[in-house]
């Protein structure tokens, strides 16, 4: 009975059905609807603001979460490579300001960007000052903090790190010298970073201690040639970027003498080498419309946007609809959630007696958000936002970010092969 | 630094000295793009410390080349990034030169008009 059994199972399946078999695949069906379904797809792509709070913030990473539905979650290198893109808003006048969008990419990366800018990579500051004198109102140490966030205008990819036994020299340090006197009888002298003068040949301060021997009298440092024989540096000198910072305020007289030594360090160590005052990001704001806003409506709706993100389109005939004009611009106030837009909250003034009252209160309060807008973040559109302080213009610090993630990365390859 | 199991080498935590959430959260990322991870996670044992911890468990690859592939991975997009970055800031710039240009021929074309109708008003004014 059951050889039988066997005899007709073989039977049954055909070499055809063999193969079909083999290369079935349920995707090849026409039927099956490909891609997320749609509210996947929002949860996934978008951050849906509400009224209270944000929801889907955090990004599906792991690249099998929509397996279920057949949908494979992986960044491969080809799919980036084929989605990435970059567009340059704007930059300032000075070059030293830049906006630009990033588009495809993940906000873990996006991140580590930003923290590579504000963090890891270098510039000049300056880290030690050698006082004088200094009669004026602000004391030694307070004056050395403020000398170190100056922000100074070299390329620091034209000097070395300096390591407590190194000596200063033309490759490692700058130097400045300010000399400032309020004469007596004089109005008040503001002393500004203008004063800062640079010193290619070094320290002019000589040692008391050492004996001079030599031709050359000893100095706090040792530079063998001087800095504005480099070519980088002939033509333009190393100033503070910004000539207009104000040091001090002298009285009559009153007078600051030192000489302030600029090193290369990197925004971990101190604030003061950050070579950004901001590197930040935001996500592409998307606001769509949920109804037809018309006539008065949507006068009411441009009018409490605070941000003008809409405008009024005329479609003829009188009559006139809502648009979303700039949504680049929104700032998520949520102003244009509430009921009445606009009109600022009127709590009742009449003290709730009895349950009637309160009743009544809470209507109102409940009445003013509604849903008229929705308010998405596109989660992998980055409006990229450097403000350089003045070492390098914000494109060469944005690669140089990225080169260095690239050398973290081999760094780890390296060790662990 | 690996710390890992002598038998089973897909499941294995990882020290990075000198690191923190700028590398092991966008290696974390790129961990959990990877088909073959099952678990992924970092963590910084204390503030003071100068070191971040990566676990990695895999369906059976080894940790250590699973960990290497995703650095890899992470660099070649750094690379296409900076590519792609530098491009546009390129494009940016003729575009930016190109319209400055622009005006200034503008600039110009006005003034020409304008020293021309000045002419002409001079020599009305010298016919009448
Ligand atoms: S959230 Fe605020 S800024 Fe954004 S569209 Fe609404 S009113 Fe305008």
């Amino acid at each position: 009975m059951a050889k039988e059994e066997e005899v007709e199972i073989v039977r049954i399946v055909t070499d055809e059905e063999k193969t079909f078999a083999k290369n079935f695949n349920i995707n090849d069906l026409p039927d099956i609807p490909t891609g997320l379904p749609p509210h996947l797809e929002l949860q996934r792509t978008r951050v849906v603001c509400k009224n209270d709070a944000p929801i889907h913030t955090s990004s599906v990473v792991y690249s099998g979460a929509y397996n279920a539905v057949g949908v494979d979650n992986s960044v491969k290198l080809e799919n980036f490579s084929e989605n990435f893109k970059v567009n340059v808003i704007s930059s300032s006048e000075d070059g030293m300001d830049m906006e630009f969008d990033m588009i495809g990419i993940n906000a873990a990366i996006a991140n580590a960007f930003r923290r590579i800018l504000l963090a890891e990579l270098p510039s000049m500051a300056i880290e030690k000052v050698f006082v004088a004198n200094n009669t004026s109102l602000v004391q030694d140490e307070v004056l050395a903090q403020r000398l170190g966030l100056v922000p100074i205008a070299a390329d620091p990819r034209l000097f070395d790190y300096i390591s407590e036994s190194d000596q200063p020299n033309e490759k490692n340090t700058i130097v400045f010298k300010l000399h400032a006197r309020c004469e007596r009888g004089e109005p008040r002298l503001k002393v500004l970073t203008e004063e800062l003068i640079w010193l290619p040949n070094g320290s002019e301060m000589v040692k008391e201690s050492g004996e001079s021997t030599s031709s050359k009298p000893k100095t706090f440092t040792s530079f063998s040639r001087s800095q504005d024989s480099f070519p980088e540096f002939a033509e333009n000198p190393i100033s503070p970027s910004n000539l207009d910072i104000l040091i001090a305020k002298l009285g009559p007289g009153q007078e600051i003498e030192l000489e302030a030594h600029a090193v290369k360090g990197i925004g971990k160590t101190h604030a003061k080498w950050s070579p950004v005052g901001t590197a930040w990001y935001r996500m592409l704001p998307e606001v769509i419309l949920l109804k037809e806003f018309e006539g008065k409506e949507a006068e009411n709706l441009v009018k409490a946007c605070p941000v003008k993100v809409f405008d009024i389109e005329d479609m003829g005939k009188g009559r006139k609809r809502a648009t979303v004009a700039q949504p680049r611009k929104c700032t998520l106030c949520r102003e244009c959630l509430r009921e009445e837009f606009g009109v600022p909250i009127v709590k009742p003034k009449v003290k709730p007696v009895k349950d009637e009252g309160k009743d009544k209160e809470t209507q109102i309060e409940r009445k003013e958000w509604i849903d008229n807008v929705a308010l998405h973040r596109v989660k992998n559109h980055f409006i990229f936002k450097i403000e350089s302080t003045g070492s390098l213009p914000p494109e060469v610090l944005f690669t140089e970010a990225v080169k260095i993630l690239e050398d973290k990365c081999e760094r780890v390859i390296a060790d662990l092969s | 630094m690996e710390h890992g199991s002598f038998t089973n080498n897909s499941h294995a935590s990882f020290t990075l000295a000198e690191e923190d959430h700028t590398l092991a959260n966008a290696v974390r990322f790129m961990l959990n793009q990877d088909p073959r991870v099952t678990l992924a996670g970092y963590s910084i044992p204390h503030p003071s410390l100068d070191r971040v911890n990566i676990r990695v468990q895999t369906t059976g690859d080894p940790a250590r080349e699973v960990l290497k592939d995703a650095c890899q991975e992470l660099m070649l997009m750094n690379r296409h990034v900076r590519s792609v970055f530098d491009k546009a800031v390129a494009e940016f710039k003729v575009e930016q030169a190109r319209l400055k240009a622009e005006e200034e021929e503008r600039e110009k074309a006005k003034e020409e008009l304008k020293k021309q109708r000045e002419q002409l008003e001079s020599m009305d004014i010298e016919g009448n």
